[in-house]
């Protein structure tokens, strides 16, 4: 096997892997804090590239843009203050269920408004522009996704490092109930934990449907477990866990696609789960904690 | 053969760098009530839970009847802290959980009440037996085992009489006023026939009339069941009662162990608790 | 056994075989294309998989996303050792009349469907029931579409037909096989809950720490509970892939067992007449009662607004989240349908009318 063969499946891989990047920090922040595996995250991601397939088609696309974001950020707003603000003091079953119902909620108003079609999603000058790369041509999303990924995750971690916000976040993520006793408002940081993640979120999708065209009411579901993985494998609550666990899932699966192995790429991800939770519960960078009786 | 039920030796319990429970060994002889004491995080329920199989002890060794039930050594960096200390004897690394621990007779009661909230009275100690019934999934599905199924019934229901419960067989356990839950709780612990049990502050949020009756009710059962009887407990009345002997703890580490008299007098026991409790 | 048990069991019994004439006297009287049919049939397949789910994550407190896995292993089982052979090479035309070359009895299919699903159940159980709740959802859904990748593997592809549909094998017409097999399971599933068994799987539920304490080995019941459990989705999987009449991976996705567990959570997590009681209403509301929400309507000139194909789903994502959030007990929450209950139910509702009464009279005494 050659190098240049697989230059194309590393580049990709690298480029999904910054994608599934912003999603897992979503995933990983609101886990933190919330102890929720936010189902219906996925398919905010999801949402954002119809907003932007609708927005585009009426508005020019520098306008369009920022909208989307502001859109999608709503909607993640929104859906913690309707769906899980309610369930705080409830099971932790339940708010699983409420997630999971969001995402079918989300999905279905979806296949309502779309009909079901793959919508084409539009052209945004410059990344969806073609280069070549390594003598490989491809598109210049590929070549700025990585960058962009890591500009963003190094904004946000100075941003819980040092501002305010930040230290509650991390006060709230470290003990829930301490943190509402010092005087911290509580709902106020999972809000804004919400918009950072659907910020990223959105932004992720736009870079994600460049390269994948087509928007379809499930496109989010798999992305999004993909994202999921990722954050368990960096160690749930680590930002940039997360981040190196969606550059080792991305750059895997399309390596695995590389030796023709399509079928697994999906399942590659979930066997890799399994043995995470198996060997190490916590992930690369997590912490162990142990239940009081 | 020695008659103690359970021993300890060495055992140690560290989270972190935390030493919650620091090289305690103890003996509780057969037929004996022995108190463990201390004041508030002295390493009490620790303690419990290393010998109950909750918690897996960072070193030391642990004995039901003389059979070493669990048990471990230190590795990696942790061997380096011990090191020269006190390595027990033992080499290999044994674990028993919980289940089998309660299997071998050995019935706890927990700090804050775990009773099964939802179910009934009778419930709760029928799940009690559901370990010693001789059955498997299908026969109990089939009621090939409705024999069993019948016996079990039939043993709770007396376990119950002989507690003056039976009154209460089918009232939902959560709604029970406090001091009844506790002796639940105890009913149900018995319910899984136990030679030694397990108290963790059987006393705990009671008034002097309710405790002075669960005094008795400690004496009784103990007779009743021909118990050995090992506990956790605050009240300085009770445990000066009907305890043989006590153990103190304090941050983790024994202090004292003697007849109550012994204890009353014991300077650094006194030391220990002046101006941490009232109790004492 | 005294009286009045007997006595419930001999009205029990009798429902039972009213219930079974009633179905076979509309098979006779109503027309064959009636919405009736297929709604009954589809309802009680559903009730199966609601209740094996509830099995778990509501009586034994474990939270798995693998429903759609196991339903795909006992589809896929029935399916291929169902075929018929002379059927073999018409079905399996991209694989050379595909690997087997014999087909079993349907009823025999159907068990073995139910042993397929639970047999890796319990190799799935040694690896994944020993985490935390949340994790064990997620690990169980990784695990559903490793299932499924794998039946759609093309070195697979003799004996799962690839990612190819899977059809001709033997289906039922009436609707008394699917009541007869259902009825049947969910029996053994009350039993087994009614049992020592059954409690000691609550006792879990509701304080692991305890029923630990109280000798019950975790990890053994929650296999248990878990292999116990994926044997009836299986078995359900068979029935769903006869239902269809075809069977395909792309079925099985995580949405599928979505879909079980809202109606789980409508029936009452934990309550298996309301999982009953649900799966019917859900999929007589979905399939039929709803439908005109996806036709567009006309009132003369007038297009009545939003309706038009797919608002039903919409709309009954809305009344889910409306029960997730409000009425997290769902229709039954831990109770069971009984004489009890209802005779309870009523009382309460008098109790309830009186009321309203009394108020209106002082009202009125009030106004004069």
């Amino acid at each position: 096997m050659e190098f240049s063969k697989f230059l194309p499946y590393i580049l990709s891989g690298v480029s999904v892997g910054g994608q599934y990047a912003l999603m897992a920090i979503g995933y990983t922040m609101v886990y933190g804090i919330l102890r929720l595996i936010n189902f219906a995250h996925g398919d905010i991601f999801m949402s954002a590239g119809l907003i932007m397939v609708y927005l585009a088609t009426w508005l020019p696309i520098y306008v369009a843009m920022p909208l989307t974001i502001a859109i999608t950020v709503a909607i993640g707003f929104l859906v913690e203050r309707i769906a899980y603000k309610p369930l705080r003091e409830a099971p932790r079953m339940s708010i699983m269920i409420s997630a999971i119902g969001v995402s079918y909620f989300i999905q279905n108003f979806a296949l309502y408004l779309t009909g079901g079609l793959t919508k084409q999603y539009p052209e945004i000058p410059f990344i969806s522009r073609t280069v070549e790369i390594f003598g490989q041509r491809t598109k210049m999303v590929t070549v700025i996704t990585p960058f962009l990924t890591l500009f963003l995750v190094i904004a946000l971690v100075t941003l819980i490092k040092k501002t305010k916000v930040g230290m509650a976040m991390r006060a709230v993520s470290r003990d829930f109930e301490t943190s509402r006793l010092m005087g911290i408002k509580i709902n106020s940081v999972i809000s804004v934990t919400f918009i950072i993640g659907t910020f990223l979120a959105a932004v992720g999708s736009m870079l994600y449907f460049t390269n994948y065209t087509g928007v379809s009411t499930i496109s989010g579901s798999m992305p999004g477990l993909k994202a999921f993985v990722a954050a368990v494998f960096g160690g749930i609550g680590s930002i940039p866990g997360a981040v190196i666990g969606a550059f080792v899932i991305g750059i895997c699966e399309n390596i695995i696609k590389g030796l023709g192995w399509t079928t697994f790429s999906d399942a590659f991800t979930f066997a890799l789960l399994i043995v995470i939770l198996i060997f190490k519960p916590n992930g690369i960078f997590g912490e162990a904690n142990t239940d009081k009786v | 053969m020695s008659n103690n039920v359970l021993r300890l030796e060495h055992a140690t319990m560290q989270f972190g760098g935390v030493v919650a429970v620091d090289d305690l060994s103890l003996n509780v002889n057969k037929g004996e009530i022995v108190a463990l004491i201390g004041p508030n995080g002295a390493g009490k329920t620790t303690a419990f839970n290393m010998i109950t199989g909750v918690y897996q002890p960072t070193n030391g060794a642990i004995y039901f009847n003389d059979e070493l039930i669990i048990s471990n050594r230190p590795k990696g960096k942790m061997k380096k802290i011990y090191a020269g200390g006190y390595e027990s004897h033992n080499n290999k690394r044994i674990v028993k959980t919980p289940d089998r621990i309660t299997k071998l007779g050995m019935a706890r009661t927990f700090q804050n009440i775990r009773l099964f909230t939802n179910m009934t009275v009778l419930e709760n100690v029928l799940i009690a037996k559901h370990m010693r019934a001789k059955h498997n999934v299908f026969t109990a599905t089939t009621r090939i085992a409705y024999s069993e199924e019948k016996k079990m019934r039939e043993e709770a229901l007396a376990l119950l009489e002989m507690q003056g419960m039976t009154y209460l067989k089918d009232e939902i356990a959560g709604s029970l006023p406090y001091g009844i839950q506790r002796r639940l709780e105890i009913a149900r612990a018995l319910a899984t026939e136990p030679e030694i049990l397990l108290l963790d502050e059987p006393a705990a949020g009671m008034n002097p009339q309710e405790t002075n009756e669960l005094t008795d009710f400690i004496a009784k059962i103990k007779n009743d069941y021909n118990l050995t009887v090992f506990m956790i407990e605050h009240h300085m009345d009770l445990v000066m009662t009907i305890s043989d002997r006590i153990y103190v703890l304090d941050f983790g580490k024994l202090i004292a162990e003697g007849t109550p008299e012994e204890i009353q007098n014991n300077p650094r026991v006194i030391e220990a608790y002046l101006g941490v409790s009232e109790d004492a | 056994m005294d009286k009045k048990t007997q006595k419930r069991i001999i009205i029990d019994i009798l429902l039972v075989i009213a219930l079974f004439a009633g179905l076979y006297v509309m098979e006779k009287t109503l027309p064959r294309n009636s919405m009736v049919f297929p709604v009954l049939k589809k309802g009680a397949i559903y009730a199966l998989l609601a209740v094996s789910m509830n099995l778990l994550n509501g009586f034994t407190g474990l939270f798995s996303l693998g429903q759609a896995g196991f339903m795909l292993l006992g589809a896929y089982t029935y399916a291929i050792l169902t075929i018929p052979v002379q059927s073999r090479a018409s079905v399996y035309q991209y694989y050379d009349g595909g690997a087997l070359t014999f087909a079993l009895p349907p009823w025999l299919a159907l068990i073995l469907a139910g042993v397929v699903a639970a047999l890796f159940a319990s190799l799935i159980g040694f690896a994944v029931l020993r985490l935390k709740s949340d994790y064990l959802a997620i690990a169980t859904l990784g695990f559903a579409e490793i299932i499924r990748a794998f039946v759609q593997w093309e070195a697979m592809g003799p004996i799962t037909n690839g990612s190819n549909v899977l059809r001709k094998f033997p289906y039922f017409r009436s609707v008394l096989v699917p009541f007869a097999v259902v009825g049947i399971c969910i029996f053994v599933i009350v039993l087994l809950l009614n049992s020592s068994y059954g409690r000691a799987f609550k006792a879990i539920r509701d304080d692991e720490v305890a029923a630990e304490a109280m000798g019950i080995n975790l990890f053994k019941h929650k296999q248990m509970a878990f292999v116990i459990s994926s044997f009836f989705a299986g078995v359900g999987g068979a029935l769903f892939a006869m239902f269809n009449t075809t069977v395909i991976a792309s079925t099985f996705k995580s949405s599928l067992t979505y879909e079980i567990l809202l109606i789980v959570v409508l029936g009452g997590i934990g309550s298996v007449s309301g999982s009953v009681m649900a799966s019917f209403l859900y999929v007589a509301a979905s399939e039929w009662w709803l439908r005109f929400l996806d036709e567009p309507l006309f009132i003369g000139a007038f297009q009545v607004p939003l309706l038009k194909s797919g608002f039903r789903k919409v709309v009954f994502s809305v009344i889910i989240m409306v029960v997730v959030l409000f009425y997290r007990e769902g229709m039954m929450g831990k109770n069971e349908l009984s004489w009890e209950f209802i005779k309870d139910r009523l009382g309460k509702l008098k109790n309830k009318l009186k009321n309203i009464g009394k108020k209106k009279v002082k009202a009125e005494a009030e106004n004069e």
